[in-house]
């Protein structure tokens, strides 16, 4: 290749004026995005009529199953009952709440972790033990203790989603490169400094990681939370549906539940994008 | 002519549960202000820790430290560094970067921005200042942390195998760059390396450290005949390989 066809070459993956090979290969990769994404749809769509019409054709019992077209009718109930945004609502915000403090709290301890290498020794062996203790083993204790109500649901979210949150950030800060605090260190810098300049920027991509995983964690604390206590929320609708052998209302909520989960995980990503873009991080 | 650095004496043992590590032992010397020292020796013998030692970010278990006859007794802003990466954060901007030591010691003025600003006007990095550490190259870079020191006003620059983590070929051109910086800027600069070629290219003296405990096997004073000097031409000059066997045979290597 002569340097002028390089240079040419070079250009063309940067500037506007593209080769028509690489307007084809753009044009492919479209093409196979969209392939994908319509058949996801196609699957979805598939699914709901597939139910909708075994159903009908009683072949699948839609008393045990329920169907789509029960599901919006109840929906429809809750709603000229008044009660579904309450439902929603509740669920949404214990999870909301519960998420939220796991994830500041989360951080707070592990920044304390790093900052006292006694406090740290110390409560090892306990993390430990916290960490793979089934956390809704603890369920019944927290209704005891707290009464049963959204205070108990919202500490049972924070007890599964916790340990998780400080073990994941601690090992960003463990995992921070010496050198960079050695650097800090070496401009003077106190220990704070070298927790505000380096750790938490660098620990980032881990609290980011930790909210993703945190996002699932609630909601298990949360539902698991109304399955125990069982005053209102798409938890308790659950339970209650399936005590009275209402499918269609377990149905319905887990529809919502699945809605809601994946508009909240989604909320996490654009709080990422939004982060990033703000501080212009690469 | 004044003395910037004044080591007298230092021993450096780090306690282990597994026991003892004499790290460096009775090291003794002097750097001239102006001065560019470079330290050699084997891996592990304790190039790293003196230059920790230097900074005040260790203290010396026996002897002491002195810079333009201050003892050094904690973190001291008179000793800048420069590290084997570049450090650079990727989430700040090159400006953000190179104020990085100035905002930690809460000095950051509109002067003192303008003073940054200037700087990378100076080494060619102006149109890179709201760039991200990555759409830099590897000289780049390295310029940029070099600046961040600068920065600070250290008296001595403590450059730890500050090249290393380069390619040869980067190396050789960031080594002649950074030189010429530091002359231009008038900075004594200590450089610890393993490398015998990189350490003659720039010296002025070298200083040959044993195995560890590490204690001064020589002091060589390198002169060179060539025109003007740096690390590329000092290469050229033709008592650069009579240093390098000196050196070599000093050191001692065994594979
Ligand atoms: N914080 C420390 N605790 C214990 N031993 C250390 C510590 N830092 C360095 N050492 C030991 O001291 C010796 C010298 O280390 P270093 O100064 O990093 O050597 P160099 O930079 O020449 O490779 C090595 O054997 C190393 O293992
Ligand atoms: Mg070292």
């Amino acid at each position: 290749m002569s340097e002028h066809e390089f240079q040419t070459g070079a250009a063309a993956a940067t500037e506007a004026p593209i080769s028509a090979e690489h307007a084809r290969y753009l044009r492919k990769l479209k093409r196979e995005k969209a392939a994908v994404r319509l058949t996801q749809i196609l699957v979805l769509v598939l699914l709901f009529v597939l139910w909708e019409v075994l159903a009908d054709a009683r072949i699948i019992d839609p008393f045990i199953t329920s169907q789509p077209s029960r599901v919006l009718d109840t929906i429809k109930t809750l709603y000229a009952e008044g009660v579904l945004f309450k439902h929603i609502g509740i669920t949404c915000l214990e999870t909301v709440i519960g998420f939220l403090l796991g994830t500041v709290l989360g951080v707070l301890i592990a920044v304390a972790l790093w900052w006292s290498q006694f406090f740290s020794q110390v409560s090892e062996p306990y993390l430990v033990v916290l960490n793979s203790l089934p956390k809704i083993a603890l369920g019944p204790v927290f209704i005891v203790w707290i009464g049963a109500g959204p205070v108990a649901i919202i500490v049972m979210t924070l007890a599964i989603s916790l340990i998780v949150t400080i073990l994941e950030v601690l090992n960003g800060f463990v995992n921070t490169d010496p050198d960079k605090i050695k650097l800090v260190r070496s401009f003077g810098g106190t220990k704070c400094q070298v927790l505000t300049k380096v750790l938490l920027p660098a620990s980032f991509p881990n609290i980011i990681n930790a909210l993703k995983v945190n996002v699932g964690l609630s909601w298990v604390g949360v539902i698991v939370g109304e399955f125990l206590v069982s005053k209102a929320g798409l938890g308790y609708l659950i339970v209650y549906g399936g005590q009275v052998f209402k499918l269609d209302l377990v149905m319905t909520s887990v529809v919502i539940l699945a809605v809601a989960a994946t508009l909240m995980y989604q909320g996490v990503v654009y709080f990422e994008q939004w982060v990033l873009k703000r501080s212009r991080f690469i | 002519m004044q003395i910037a650095v004044e080591v007298c004496n230092v021993s450096m043992t780090y306690q282990t549960p597994e026991g003892e590590i004499h790290a460096l032992k009775d090291v003794d010397f002097t750097v001239n202000d102006g001065e560019f020292i470079c330290i050699v020796g084997p891996s592990g013998c304790g190039k790293s820790t003196l230059l920790s030692l230097i900074s005040g970010l260790l203290k010396p278990t026996g002897g002491a430290i002195y810079i333009y006859g201050d003892r050094i007794t904690g973190p001291s802003r008179k000793a800048g560094y420069m590290l084997q990466k570049d450090h650079l954060f990727e989430w700040r901007t090159i400006l953000q970067n190179v104020l990085l030591g100035v905002e930690i010691q809460r000095a950051v003025t509109p002067q003192v921005k303008e003073k940054a600003i200037r700087f990378l006007e100076t080494y060619g990095l102006y149109e890179f200042r709201d760039k991200y550490p990555s759409q830099l190259s590897g000289g780049m870079r390295q310029r940029a942390a070099l600046i961040r020191t600068l920065m600070t006003d250290p008296e001595i620059l403590l450059l730890d195998e500050a090249f290393s983590a380069l390619d040869y070929q980067t190396r050789l051109a960031v080594t002649d760059d950074i030189y010429a910086i530091i002359k231009k800027e008038n900075k004594t600069a200590i450089l610890v390396t393993h490398d015998i070629s990189e350490a003659i290219s720039m010296a002025d003296r070298v200083i040959v450290l044993s195995h560890r405990p590490g204690v001064i096997k020589k002091i060589y004073n390198i002169s060179l005949t060539c025109h003007k000097r740096s690390p590329l031409s000092s290469r050229e000059a033709p008592e650069f390989r009579f240093y390098f066997q000196e050196i070599w045979k000093e050191l001692d290597i065994h594979v």
